[in-house]
């Protein structure tokens, strides 16, 4: 079996949240498609929640707290992210946005990733395709093409075998495969030295 | 070791009085506290350089030529010289005049400065930060070593046998750090020269240090300036102090609340355990400072931020007290007892003459062996 870190975002704010339900079953789902592809999928869930402060913390002084430093370094080693955010004002919840604006730059670049979100409403579903694509494609990531949107509705009676069941179960396939087709991902060290001083001085 | 104070001299309002020094007032403050530095018994005293409000030090050698005109042993030096928006050739001037005035007592430390909008108050652009700090810096080395320059780069109009003057007293050139907190690139740029690295290590996590450092030495060997334990480091610090620790704490709570960098952010006990920064009792700034050379190793220089965030000018001097008397004797002999004999001290002018007049009499016995052989 090949190894892969799958880390899971979720930017739910309260207890239970939709958003961490729809998270859950959404690596549940991706981890089931990888290990029929093969593959060992080593979870680790990110709350946004928990990190609040220091993600603001870390836009005013320039540097990550402890905290937020493991998670983003365990973002940037990941093979693969699903990430799930509420809708808040017909977009991504300022907290999800703030976690990405404080990453390291080209993290997530070549980086799969199943986009996903909550809503009271099924109205807000292109939020997905209108807010977080962008994003992610602006990221250099590579989002998968089916992303996963549960409004209220979907929670009730037909969640189990219903249509989003049948989403949940594509995305998942589509992430895993992803995870399965690609070498195993190597963070940027942003101490690393890529030129040495010859090179500096030839390229001016 | 040299021990030493940096200002970046800001210009902020008392969070407990509300009141704001003119440039006037706090000008004329920087002055004595740089004198007072001397007087309890500190090495160094470094300026930094802004061009925007609320920051009056545009001009750091006119500063620190009338410093050293007051003082006699206080060591000068910048934290830090814009090397990417000044013109390479008025910083070797103007270093080259207050090398001349200090009799010596110069050095200075190089950064690109983080201040977006002044690169284009000077003709630059911020995105071409490093390719300025490496082609500058590589034109001030030569103006400082070749007494005719012809020249041509990217950046600045060509030189055609130009003369920098004054020449570097007694042909000297004034020793450079350079700093940053995160760029690896001007690690390499100080190790490839041989030149020294000084590390923020004030707003930022000892692991950034740790990194840079590392970097840094393992590159100054590899050019064949020494072993990488011989490198010249320097760390800035940040500290607040009382004789009781919760005195310290609740005094310095609400500077460090409001302060420009960091204020209405981090809490002061989570950035105390994030960053450097001591705000406690002399004891606990002597224990943690001296924890720094676990991380960087034996190193040259340290200097601290004493005078920011609206601390009242009496503040600063009592700090500067307790810093004189209490922590840098207790430093000065317990790093001294650390440090191996083979790792050298900071250059001085002192340093650096005598080592080219021994180079030179090393060359005349040479010759002199050549002769008697013939």
């Amino acid at each position: 079996m090949k190894q892969r870190k799958l880390v899971v975002i979720s930017a739910g704010l309260s207890q239970p949240s939709s958003t961490r339900l729809l998270a859950d079953q959404l690596s549940a789902a991706a981890g089931r498609a990888a290990a029929q592809l093969g593959v060992t999928a080593e979870v680790q869930v990110v709350e946004l929640r928990d990190l609040a402060h220091e993600v603001v913390d870390h836009m005013l002084t320039g540097f990550a707290p402890a905290a937020l430093k493991s998670a983003q370094d365990a973002v940037a080693a990941a093979d693969a992210l699903i990430v799930v955010t509420p809708v808040f004002s017909a977009s991504y919840s300022g907290l999800f946005k703030s976690f990405f604006d404080v990453l390291e730059q080209d993290a997530l670049a070549d980086k799969p990733v199943l986009l996903a979100a909550t809503a009271g409403t099924a109205r807000h579903s292109l939020v997905l395709e209108h807010a977080l694509r962008p994003l992610f494609a602006y990221l250099h990531a590579v989002p998968v093409p089916t992303s996963v949107f549960a409004a209220s509705d979907d929670w009730g009676a037909n969640s189990v075998e219903g249509p989003l069941r049948g989403r949940i179960e594509r995305a998942a396939t589509e992430l895993a495969r992803e995870m399965e087709r690609r070498e195993p991902a190597t963070p940027v060290d942003p101490f690393a030295l890529t030129e040495s001083f010859e090179d500096m001085m030839k390229s001016l | 070791m040299q021990f030493g104070i940096f200002s970046v001299s800001d210009i902020t309002t008392d969070p407990t009085t509300g009141k704001t020094p003119t440039e006037a007032q706090r000008i004329k403050d920087i002055v004595t506290i740089a004198k007072h530095a001397e007087e309890v018994g500190l090495d160094v005293f470094a300026l930094g350089e802004h061009h925007n409000e609320p920051f009056f030090s545009s001009s750091p050698t006119t500063t620190l030529a009338y410093i050293a005109a007051q003082t006699t042993t206080l060591q000068l030096s910048t934290a830090t010289t814009l090397i990417t928006t000044n013109d390479p050739v008025k910083i070797a001037e103007d270093f080259a005049m207050l090398q001349h005035l200090a009799d010596g007592r110069v050095d200075l430390t190089l950064g690109r400065g983080n201040t977006g909008p002044v690169y284009p108050w000077f003709g630059k652009d911020i995105r071409a930060g490093i390719p300025l700090a490496i082609e500058n810096y590589a034109l001030l080395h030569k103006l400082w070593r070749e007494h005719t320059v012809d020249w041509e780069g990217k950046f600045r109009t060509p030189l055609q046998s130009f003369t920098s003057t004054p020449r570097p007293l007694d042909d000297v050139p004034p020793f450079v750090w350079h700093g940053s907190i995160r760029s690896p690139q001007i690690a390499e740029q100080a190790a490839f020269y041989g030149d020294g690295f000084f590390a923020n290590h004030i707003f930022w996590p000892a692991s950034h240090t740790q990194r840079m450092v590392g970097l840094y030495r393992e590159r100054f060997e590899h050019y064949g300036h020494g072993s990488a334990d011989q490198a010249y480091v320097g760390l800035g610090g940040q500290v607040f102090m009382r004789k009781n620790s919760q005195d310290a704490v609740k005094e310095f709570r609400p500077y460090f609340d409001n302060a420009p960098v960091y204020g209405h952010g981090p809490s002061l006990e989570d950035f105390t355990r994030e960053t450097p920064l001591t705000v406690g009792s002399p004891q606990q700034v002597i224990e943690r400072t001296l924890k720094f050379r676990e991380y960087v190793g034996d190193y040259q220089r340290q200097l601290f931020l004493m005078d920011h965030a609206g601390l009242p000018v009496k503040t600063v001097l009592e700090q500067l007290d307790l810093l004189g008397s209490e922590v840098v004797p207790v430093l000065r002999k317990e790093f001294a007892a650390l440090k191996p004999a083979h790792v050298p001290d900071a250059p001085t002018h002192a340093s650096l003459l005598a080592a080219k007049l021994a180079a030179a009499t090393e060359i005349e016995i040479g010759i002199e062996k050549e002769e008697v052989q013939a």
